[in-house]
């Protein structure tokens, strides 16, 4: 198949296997198989874009002109490339979790569950080979409204509740600024393409420019820049397959993506890094990666709950990325696009820890977790690696996009950004060992005694095991991607450096 | 103009399904009449067509370019549908012996609206105004409520003063220059332009013009004449009175005044722009206040009516083209969302908010259209919704007005909270009754049918607007008087 027909396919297939869930979903293991096939093929079908973008192809098609000079376009070039690929390849993945997950708990509705799960996949995939704004607008918009009913699957006062917020926030920001940003720039450059080497430059003074840049970044909700960060932690009232894929991969990284994509090809690295009234995102990027980093500490010391701890740590891994974008340098870009399949790794292999303990235990306390690295061996191990990966150690993939971001805050002799990622390690550090020291090498004995006569609102069950054998074979799966990324960084470094390098000048990477 | 002529047959005849079918074939005549003349206009410009042969200015003459075929196509579709979709919702909402009637004056409704956008002679607007507004204060006092004798009185009073004011500019004109026909005018009027008396003609007309398409504050009889009168009513007059009355306005200030005499010499856009601007605020706000969903659209409609207003008062060729295609798109959605709450009503027999809880599971099917007509409403991309407001922004960036477009974004993001209050309560609150009773079933396909053609309609236009924004820029540039093909 041609690249620009595997394209259309790999969008297609996710649709096609949302209509079959629906129609079999009188049967759960037909339609479970249906989803796994679905994501297994859709998987197939973008392994197969990676050889000819390694290349230099960026396969391109129109799918319909809306409105003179409104079309709805892909275009797949390095960065989509690494967003669609990690979204896919965690997908089946996602999907036997999800399976144990859902039939350890009996959660109910489970057909709408694996439709939406289907929709947000196809949303996704076509942020990802978005060849314009509208069109990367359009199925930010379609993603946002497929996960909703996700986010609110339990469908009590609290899911509700969090649902508001959640739509709220990332409806307003959307609507009312990144919406706004995208018509002026059109009015402003006359064009939506995404161009490597941007659109902007020359078309618009520095005052205003740098207005754009905040209406885009604060517009883009996704990407959970401080202050509009707080659907993300409401959003953990899902199911835990949700958080794993949709807020740790899919819905977030469709926001730092977008944020990358609109510095690199809407911008461009050398027009944003010869203005001065643009510094404003590298501060505020950096004061997210601390702050959420101290809220996470927070509720390890208040021995919160893990999901949220979690999610404030996302918060600030997310910044990360927006930070290296910030640093406006070819090298920040890369550093920047492989954090996204990083972070993607490690992320979903902690959440997948976290649904575990729920479904074995029902545990969702920090302070729960006392002992249980003996119970759960492999669950525990795999949260091992994902936090190795945040921290960004050796042998983890955490360390690589690390790395390259650090040389990239070199390399822009930007001495904060330095700062604020050798900090943010210390603080990283700070609240994820004391979870592993938890978990090894302290009794649960105590905790055990204390809630004997009764009186524990969570119901847990302390004589459990390991988790049903579909959780566990995913999270091992992840925890061993992102020991892979490690050592065999190739694929998405090549992507990576092409991302950088077409940012610089146009023409140089494409 | 077979319509006029099925009106009285429809009122005589007995039976209500013959008056049905009958209303159906006119109005079905008038919608392929209708694409025609679009057609014929797009490819020929403008067409002539003389009554009884007397050339004008004597004669009254019937003028269609892109602008009135563009509106004429608008009337003749909802006007259609709706007409489809009447028979079983006025079986259930109207008594029997009334039926006739009722079809009647929709009949003679949809006539004159067609009439005011046809004709080229200024006096037959006001003669057509009137046939459609005294059938439309018919229509809506047969609304099963008592409160619909009220609000059809309150209509007719506020009706007839704007009618009223129009017909004292027409005369006024009419005294200054001694012509009635719309494009001697134009020739004669820049001669008189300095005369006390033209300047009283157009304040008299902005006002009149105001009153009908119930511009802020001027909309008072709205809100409670959607809501008291019948759903197919409701749907028809919603979509298409208030769209022709914008029409009027367009013609009067471009065509008649001349874009220059308006915006330059009245500076009519320094009124337009803030009432424009506070009706879409307010009646945005005052919508999300609303129990009853019926009564929530039509604060809404207000609001939506600002924006068409709002894109007039830029008076350049990105504005009017938002407003005129904002005609079209609004006159879809909106009539797809009262549609929808007439199956609702045919069912539950209320649209307050209370009785809609639970509907999501029990009317899928009408539910699912009032969504897609919502999401269309707030502007969601591949709607039409969104294609109004893209032109909307553009038009504000392009002159530069700032404020402007981030209001018309708040004011997208009020409409996600009216929307969303309608939404919450049908698909996350339970029904109230018991899990068998046959109450509140999915609606009949004699209604289902037109309002999902409509939403049809309104996502394919959503997503392939290129038709309808060529159509509306052609109507903007004839307009303003640039490049007329």
């Amino acid at each position: 198949m041609s690249p620009e027909n595997l394209m259309i396919a790999a969008l297609l297939t996710p649709l096609v296997g949302g209509l079959l869930i629906v129609l079999t979903g009188s049967w759960p293991n037909l339609r479970e198989s249906v989803t796994l096939v679905t994501a297994g093929i859709t998987l197939a079908l973008v392994a197969n874009l990676v050889p000819g973008v390694l290349e230099g192809g960026r396969p391109e098609l129109t799918l319909i002109e809306m409105l003179p000079g409104l079309e709805l376009r892909f275009r797949l070039e390095p960065l989509g490339m690494i967003y669609a690929g990690v979204a896919a390849l965690l997908w089946p993945v996602n999907s036997l979790y999800s399976i144990g997950y859902m039939r350890g708990n009996n959660e109910k509705k489970q057909t709408r569950f694996y439709l939406c799960f289907a929709l947000a996949i196809f949303s996704a995939l076509g942020i990802a080979f978005a060849g314009n704004l509208i069109t990367l607008f359009v199925f930010y918009e379609v993603l946002t409204f497929s996960t909703y009913p996700l986010v609110t699957h339990k469908g009590n006062e609290d899911a509700m509740k969090a649902g508001r917020v959640y739509l709220g926030i990332l409806v307003t920001t959307s609507i009312g600024l990144l919406l706004l940003a995208i018509v002026w720039t059109s009015v402003l450059a006359g064009t939506l393409e995404f161009t490597p080497g941007g659109i902007l430059a020359g078309n618009v003074q520095p005052g205003m420019a740098g207005l754009l840049l905040m209406l885009f970044m604060f517009g883009i909700g996704k990407a959970a820049l401080m202050p509009v960060h707080r659907w993300l932690p409401a959003a953990m009232v899902a199911p835990t397959p949700v958080s794993a894929l949709l807020h740790a991969v899919a819905v977030v990284k469709a926001g730092v993506f977008s944020v990358v994509k609109i510095v690199v090809y809407v911008f461009g690295i050398d027009f944003l890094a010869s203005l001065d009234t643009t510094q404003w995102l590298l501060w505020i990027s950096g004061f997210t990666v601390l702050s959420a980093s101290i809220v996470a500490l927070r509720i390890l010391i208040q021995q919160g709950n893990l999901k949220k701890m979690l999610a404030y740590s996302t918060v600030s891994q997310l910044s990360y990325i927006i930070l290296a974008a910030a640093l406006f340098s070819s090298m920040g870009a890369t550093g920047g696009s492989l954090h996204i399949v990083a972070h993607a790794f490690g992320k979903i292999t902690l959440f997948f820890a976290a649904g575990a303990l729920y479904t074995a235990a029902h545990k969702t306390e920090i302070f729960q977790l006392r002992g249980v690295g003996w119970r759960m061996p492999w669950t525990m191990g795999a949260f091992a690696v994902g936090a190795l990966s945040m921290i960004g150690l050796p042998p983890a993939g955490g360390f690589i996009s690390k790395w390259y971001m650090m040389i990239g805050a070199f390399q822009a002799e930007q001495m904060v950004a330095f700062g604020v990622l050798i900090l943010s390690t210390l603080l990283n550090a700070a609240y994820f060992a004391p979870i592993l020291y938890m978990a090894f090498f302290q009794s649960e004995e105590p905790l055990r005694a204390a809630y004997a006569d009764g009186h524990d609102p969570w119901h847990v069950d302390w004589d459990h095991g390991e988790a049903p054998w579909p959780i566990v074979a995913a999270l091992t799966t992840t925890a061993a991607l992102t020991v892979l990324l490690f050592f065999f960084p190739d694929v998405p470094l090549e992507l990576a450096r092409a991302v950088g390098e077409s940012g610089l000048t146009a023409g140089l990477g494409d | 103009m077979v319509p006029l002529l099925a009106a009285p047959v429809a009122a005589l005849v007995p039976h209500p399904r013959v008056a049905w079918a009958i209303t159906v074939g006119a109005a079905g005549w008038a919608l392929y009449a209708a694409t025609g003349l679009l057609g014929r206009v797009m490819e020929e410009g403008v067409i002539r067509y003389e009554l009884g042969g007397w050339s004008p200015p004597l004669g009254i003459e019937y003028r269609v370019d892109a602008v009135n075929a563009w509106v004429i196509l608008i009337v003749a579709t909802i006007g259609a549908i709706t007409a489809l979709y009447a028979l079983r919702s006025v079986e259930r909402e109207l008594e029997r012996d009334r039926i006739p009637l009722f079809y009647a004056a929709f009949i003679l409704c949809m006539t004159g609206l067609l009439g005011i956008a046809v004709t080229g002679d200024v006096f037959n607007v006001f003669v057509f105004l009137e046939i459609s507004s005294l059938s439309a204060y018919g229509l809506i006092a047969m609304g099963q409520d008592r409160r619909a004798l009220t609000s059809s009185y309150q209509y007719l009073i506020m009706g007839s003063v704007g009618a009223t004011f129009i017909v004292i500019g027409i005369g006024l004109m009419y005294g200054m220059t001694g012509t009635l026909n719309m494009m001697d005018l134009a020739e004669r009027l820049p001669a008189v332009m300095d005369t006390r008396t033209i300047p009283v003609a157009f304040a008299f007309l902005t006002v009149g013009f105001s009153l009908k398409l119930a511009l802020f504050p001027l909309h008072l009889w709205l809100p409670n004449a959607y809501t008291f009168a019948p759903s197919t009513v409701t749907a028809f007059i919603a979509s298409t009175a208030t769209k022709v009355a914008v029409y009027m306005m367009l013609r009067f200030f471009f065509t008649v005044f001349g874009a220059a005499f308006a915006f330059d010499v009245m500076n009519v856009d320094m009124i337009l722009l803030p009432l424009s601007l506070v009706a879409i605020f307010s009646m945005s706000l005052v919508a999300i206040y609303q129990d009853n969903a019926k009564r929530l659209l039509a604060y809404s409609s207000v609001a939506q009516i600002g924006y068409m207003v709002l894109g007039i008062s830029f008076a350049t060729v990105m504005g009017l083209t938002a407003g005129i295609i904002h005609l079209f798109n609004h006159a879809l959605m909106k009539a797809v969302l009262f549609m929808a709450l007439g199956a609702v009503f045919y069912r539950v027999g209320s649209v307050e908010l209370e009785a809609m809880r639970g509907l999501g599971k029990r009317m899928p099917w009408t539910m699912g259209a009032f969504v897609a007509g919502g999401l269309s409403l707030i502007g969601v991309p591949l709607t039409v919704g969104f294609i109004s407001k893209w032109y909307l922004i553009t038009g504000a960036l392009e002159k530069g007005w700032w404020p402007v477009a981030v209001l018309v974004l708040i004011t997208s993001l009020m409409a996600v909270i009216y929307v969303w209050k309608v939404i919450e309560v049908a698909y996350f609150h339970e029904f109230p009754g018991s899990e068998d009773d046959d109450g509140a079933l999915e609606a009949p396909l004699a209604l289902l049918i037109p309002t999902w053609a409509l939403v049809f309609v309104n996502v394919y236009f959503g997503v392939d607007a290129s038709l309808t924004s060529r159509i509306a820029g052609d109507a903007a540039r004839i307009l303003l008087g640039e490049g007329a093909p």
